[in-house]
């Protein structure tokens, strides 16, 4: 039975402003290997998307009592998050073996909750 | 009856973690089931061996019952859901065929507690707790944690076994070395947690038991691993000093004082044997890795007639290499101690100040009482006090505490 795994993909955005359609190209050839990559060892990529810059991020938040909206992501963090994928793998170390492959500095997985 | 609950405890020592090991391949890996199971199963053996007597092989009994809970819970649960998965589950017991899977079973299970996706204070815990079945308040007491902390660890890494999905087998070949280091550093946590406890007492007997038990598993089971070989060595040569370790007034007794007729011999012969054989199981492209060079550098101490006859250049050697293969300042600090030794305190304590700067030392009260030592014997009494003071700055109590006072006594008395 497989377990859906998310993949928070995590990196340095600082550099993102200067890319050139070159490197962009060859990133998304890079992700697209993997995914081949990913499909080959049995694992079944469900969904995928990359994220615009954590500068673009608006957060809407409720806790304490009034709703407030603030510019930027919900916690400041030196790595901000820039894309995911949902995979349902045979298990936690299939994901990790992936993860481990998977063309992103940091990788966090999280199992999702079946509803 | 006293007898049925000394089978019991003697059972749970030597059966826990085989019993629960079973259970929880029938659950598919769900370890807090399995827990409860076998938990239940040793609960009803206090009751059922007092009126029926205790069967013949208590740890086959065990198993049995154990595992009839986990199919009734299956069962239970799989009537509730309406969803009947494969649980056809063979009932009859072929002892045979139980033998053959109970060894898988054990390693599945400490490798399981020991995935690198738990946290390393987690591993322990969890291993302590499932696979050598200590209760939640010792693996407290061992770790100076509140027992509710523990037991919150503990829940917690059990839900994260389930919950994200760790799989309840043996790695495969290619992650095993790595693995397996991961299950050998828990088993060494445990035992050194056991061998120098901050607590009063300097040795706490039942943690270093159920190291020393798990190493021996893990080595019966794991005959072709070097390094499975070389950290049962490493504790059976640590062990073996135990007697010598602390004196009559419960103070502890360094390896250059201590009266070495008093070590066990025959834990001294087991350690050698196992170093021999491991090393045969090294090649050039496969070489000695830390354990079984650390057990090479305990084998060089239990085969000296003294401290001072210590063959100190080999050992000097033997830390080279541990250094290449496991870098790390508690390992140069150590090297520094048979420097000395081998060509003068003056160079050791060289050594010594070269890596005393590393943030990773700096509370290590090992690092101050080691240059306060080398003071001590250059004769420069003021510096070493000042040392042996900065060591005290960071034991907590016991046993450790009592030994640096004293030297510090020496050093300041003209």
């Amino acid at each position: 039975m497989a377990t859906r795994y998310m993949f928070l993909l995590y990196g340095d955005e600082s550099g993102m402003a200067d890319v050139t359609p070159e490197q962009w190209d060859q990133m998304l050839q890079a992700h697209n290997a993997w995914a081949e990559s990913v499909q080959a060892a049995g694992a079944t990529i469900v969904s995928g998307e990359a994220l615009a810059p954590s500068t673009t991020s608006t957060t809407v938040r409720k806790t304490a009592g009034t709703p407030t909206v603030t510019d930027g992501p919900f916690a400041e963090t030196k790595e901000a998050l820039g894309g995911y994928y949902t995979i349902d793998c045979a298990d936690l170390d299939q994901a990790l073996a992936l993860a481990h492959t998977c063309p992103i500095d940091v990788v966090e997985v999280r199992p999702v909750i079946a509803t | 009856m006293p007898e049925v609950v000394a089978a019991v405890e003697q059972a749970h020592r030597e059966e826990w973690g085989r019993v629960l090991a079973t259970v929880a391949r029938l659950l598919d890996g769900d370890l807090a089931t399995a827990e409860e199971c076998t938990q239940e199963a040793f609960e009803q053996a206090l009751r059922t061996w007092g009126e029926r007597g205790i069967p013949r092989s208590p740890g086959a009994w065990l198993t049995t019952t154990a595992r009839r809970r986990a199919l009734d819970r299956v069962r239970r649960e799989a009537a509730l859901r309406t969803r009947l998965p494969d649980l056809v589950v063979d009932e009859v017991d072929d002892p045979e065929e139980e033998a053959a899977v109970d060894v898988d079973d054990r390693l599945r299970l400490v490798f399981t507690c020991c995935h690198p996706a738990l946290a390393p204070e987690s591993r322990t815990a969890l291993t302590l707790r499932l696979v050598c079945g200590l209760t939640t308040d010792e693996i407290a007491r061992a770790f100076l944690v509140p027992e509710p902390t523990m037991a919150a660890r503990i829940t917690r890494a059990k839900k994260k076994v389930t919950a994200a999905g760790i799989p309840y087998r043996v790695p495969s070949d290619d992650e095993l070395p790595e693995r397996l280091d991961g299950v050998l550093t828990v088993i060494h946590l445990a035992f050194t947690a056991g061998h120098t406890s901050p607590g009063p007492e300097l040795v706490r007997a039942d943690l270093v038991a159920r190291a020393l038990d798990l190493a021996r598993v893990l080595a019966v089971l794991m005959p072709d691993e070097p390094e499975a070989l070389g950290l049962l060595a490493l504790l059976e040569l640590t062990d073996a000093r135990r007697a010598a370790r602390v004196d009559e007034h419960g103070g502890l007794v360094l390896l250059e004082d201590q009266d070495r007729s008093l070590w066990d011999r025959e834990a001294l012969d087991r350690g050698d044997a196992l170093v021999v054989r491991a090393l045969r199981l090294t090649r050039p492209e496969r070489p000695p890795g830390r354990f079984l060079l650390q057990a090479c550098i305990a084998g060089a101490h239990s085969e000296a007639p003294s401290w001072e006859a210590t063959d100190w250049r080999a050992t000097v050697l033997l830390y080279d290499r541990l250094r290449e293969v496991w870098p790390s300042p508690v390992v140069d600090v150590n090297r520094a101690v048979a420097v000395a030794f081998a060509e003068g305190p003056e160079q050791g304590l060289a050594e010594l100040d070269a890596v005393a700067d590393d943030p990773a030392l700096r509370s290590w009260h090992y690092l101050p009482a080691a240059r306060a030592d080398l003071l001590r014997r250059l004769g420069r009494r003021e510096e070493a006090a000042a040392a042996y003071r900065a060591a005290l700055g960071l034991v907590s109590d016991g046993a450790e505490r009592a030994f640096l006072r004293r030297r510090l006594g020496e050093v300041e008395t003209p």
